[in-house]
């Protein structure tokens, strides 16, 4: 079934941004909770074997999720998102930056706006993901974040091969 | 110390000496006249590009000029490659979590 649901990755270079879009079996209101709750956010942000833990989260417009990305190796990366806008089951947007524990913004840390669009379709919902960087140096640091954590990822999923050859 | 691109670009003033020598070749003079820093400092951020081969080098007279060494720079590219199977894992993840929430409600 997973074959069947659309998925798009396109970086443009010339807007610096990256633009994601995937199709869900859920109805929207299912995915729009998935996506704007932190225990459930929780569950999924982050790749595995990294974790995802929301310190507090306050969804509304002006109001701020703090949370931490934890890798294996006891990592944390803190950032924190901003809500700037919110049309309930549609759309909603924020921004979002690198930080420390304390809330304490990183500016030497690319920052983005983010904006995710809900969509019905069929028999799924449609969801649209833009994330703006300010220069293209940025967009390539985030990019090269990204392969680190997907470096962890895939030496994880090789452990987990690795195992399986074993017995 | 080993160096690897990540570490690269990792600090701001390197990114941003990476963007104005994107445009043209520089040297170290006419670089640091972007950055309130010292031309010393910029000096050492071009070293730790050079060590990690995003910029060359090249001598026109007695003037030594940084350009952007593109090859490595398509390494960036790359990692492309695994930032989009990032964002796949985590979709995957929410399926099933979508699924459970679809079971509990019922």
């Amino acid at each position: 079934m997973k074959s069947h649901l659309t998925f798009d990755f396109t970086v443009n270079k010339e807007t610096n941004t990256v633009f994601v879009q995937r199709e869900f079996a859920a109805d929207r209101h299912v995915v729009w909770d998935a996506y704007t709750q932190a225990e459930i956010l929780d569950q999924w942000w982050a790749p595995k074997p990294w974790v995802s833990k929301t310190k507090s989260m306050n969804f509304s417009v002006g109001g701020r999720r703090l949370y931490a990305m934890c890798g294996p190796e006891g990592e944390e990366h803190w950032a924190i998102q901003d809500f700037t806008s919110i049309s309930p089951k549609k759309n909603f947007k924020f921004f979002d930056a690198f930080c420390d524990k304390d809330e304490i913004i990183n500016t030497e840390m690319p920052s983005s706006t983010w904006s995710i669009d809900f969509e019905d379709k069929k028999d799924t919902t449609l969801v649209s993901i833009t994330i703006g960087h300010k220069t293209l140096a940025d967009l390539e640091m985030i990019i090269a974040m990204g392969f680190q954590e997907g470096f962890t990822m895939a030496l994880d999923s090789l452990d987990e091969l690795v195992s399986t050859i074993k017995k | 110390m080993r160096r690897d691109v990540f570490q690269a670009i990792a600090d701001p003033t390197r990114r941003a000496i990476l963007v104005l020598i994107a445009a043209q070749a520089m040297t170290p003079n006419a670089l640091a006249e972007h950055f309130d820093s010292t031309r010393q400092a910029v000096s050492k951020h071009l070293r730790i590009l050079t060590e990690c081969e995003l910029v060359k080098q090249s001598h026109t007279g007695r003037e030594i000029y940084y350009e952007l060494e593109l090859k490595k720079m398509k390494e960036i590219d790359n990692w492309l490659e695994q930032f989009r199977k990032i964002w796949e894992a985590r979709f995957t993840q929410l399926d099933s979590v979508l699924s459970k929430l679809k079971h509990t409600k019922k």
